[in-house]
């Protein structure tokens, strides 16, 4: 008898438990699938010249911070001071990937706000973007040496993402050799 | 009047068609057209997520309309296709998600929830009906 008055708080308290796990969650944020995966190969011009290309293969080697960003991306401008303090500490080469933009205003957003980038890739058409799994900007993906992604933050980067999760992140690449 | 509900059924009829034509893209044949509808809209826009690939018109859903179409034209099957498509963005991207253990429960749950429910609903049946002998007829 007793137990068949507690049935239904049992059950609210799952409904609840699991409602209240899905209000935290956004349901905006895709996990990529490509995570641990190869980055897709890419080779593309700059921003700053049509002649100038970078490929995946000169990157090799190297732990680096991909950070997609377009010019008429809002929420790019919120994050751009974290990513020009991030690449100015110097502990992770910061690249960037130019989406679904022109070259010339993506030209006179780095001049007017500075260019926190070693290189901004220039990917006006999405091709590569798509390979990347990019649905919208800002987003960053952390590729190790061996060229495969090891992690992707979706949204604009904040000090606590950067100092929380990816420089340990970055340090633990690095010292794992790979 | 009739002429008129005609034509309103004519503008709705042709609504989607207009929605799924924001770029105009060239199809070789009706068949493609009407494949390539098909497979849009099972797929599923990630910037407007509660649109299909068909009826949005953000512009990654537009690029994306064009690779379905490019890989349509050099024989890709609509699996290799929405392969493309999971092997970037995950199962997400499928309004028809696949049968995978991390799926069980939203394609097994309701089943066995209607089973608990039916076990219920016998007992309580069952329950009832031993009640009701064991009071006998009442006066």
């Amino acid at each position: 008898m007793k137990l068949r008055l507690l049935l239904p708080l049992a059950v609210f308290a799952i409904l609840g438990g699991l409602f209240y796990v899905g209000l935290n969650r956004d349901p905006s944020l895709v996990p990529s699938p490509l995570i641990d995966k190869p980055a897709p190969d890419f080779s593309l011009p700059t921003v700053s010249s049509d002649g100038e290309r970078i490929s995946k293969r000169d990157l090799l080697g190297e732990v680096y911070l991909l950070n997609v960003w377009a010019s008429w991306c809002y929420a790019c401008r919120l994050e751009h001071e974290v990513v020009t303090a991030l690449a100015s500490t110097h502990r992770v080469p910061v690249y960037g990937l130019n989406y679904n933009d022109k070259r010339e205003d993506a030209q006179r957003w780095l001049d007017q706000f500075g260019d926190p980038y070693l290189a901004s890739l220039y990917d006006p058409d999405a091709r590569v973007s798509i390979d990347f799994g990019v649905y919208g900007a800002p987003e960053t993906f952390l590729i190790d040496r061996t060229g495969t992604i090891r992690y992707k933050y979706i949204g604009p980067l904040t000090p606590d993402v950067v100092n929380g999760e990816i420089l340990p992140l970055v340090q633990r690449l690095r010292s794992a050799g790979s | 009047m009739r002429a008129l509900s005609r034509m309103l059924a004519a503008a709705l009829l042709a609504a989607p068609i207009l929605a799924s034509a924001i770029a105009p893209m060239e199809f070789d044949s009706p068949q493609q057209r009407q494949r390539f509808v098909q497979l849009t809209s099972e797929l599923r826009c990630l910037v407007c997520q509660n649109q299909s690939l068909a009826d949005s018109d953000a512009p990654l859903a537009q690029e994306l309309r064009e690779d379905v179409l490019n890989m349509m034209k050099n024989g890709k099957s609509d699996d290799e296709i929405r392969d493309f498509l999971v092997a970037r963005y995950g199962d997400f991207v499928l309004y028809d998600p696949p049968v995978q253990p991390s799926t069980w429960a939203l394609w097994f749950g309701p089943f066995i929830l209607l089973l608990v429910g039916a076990a219920a609903l016998a007992m309580a049946v069952r329950r009832r009906s031993r009640l009701s002998d064991d009071e006998g007829p009442k006066a």
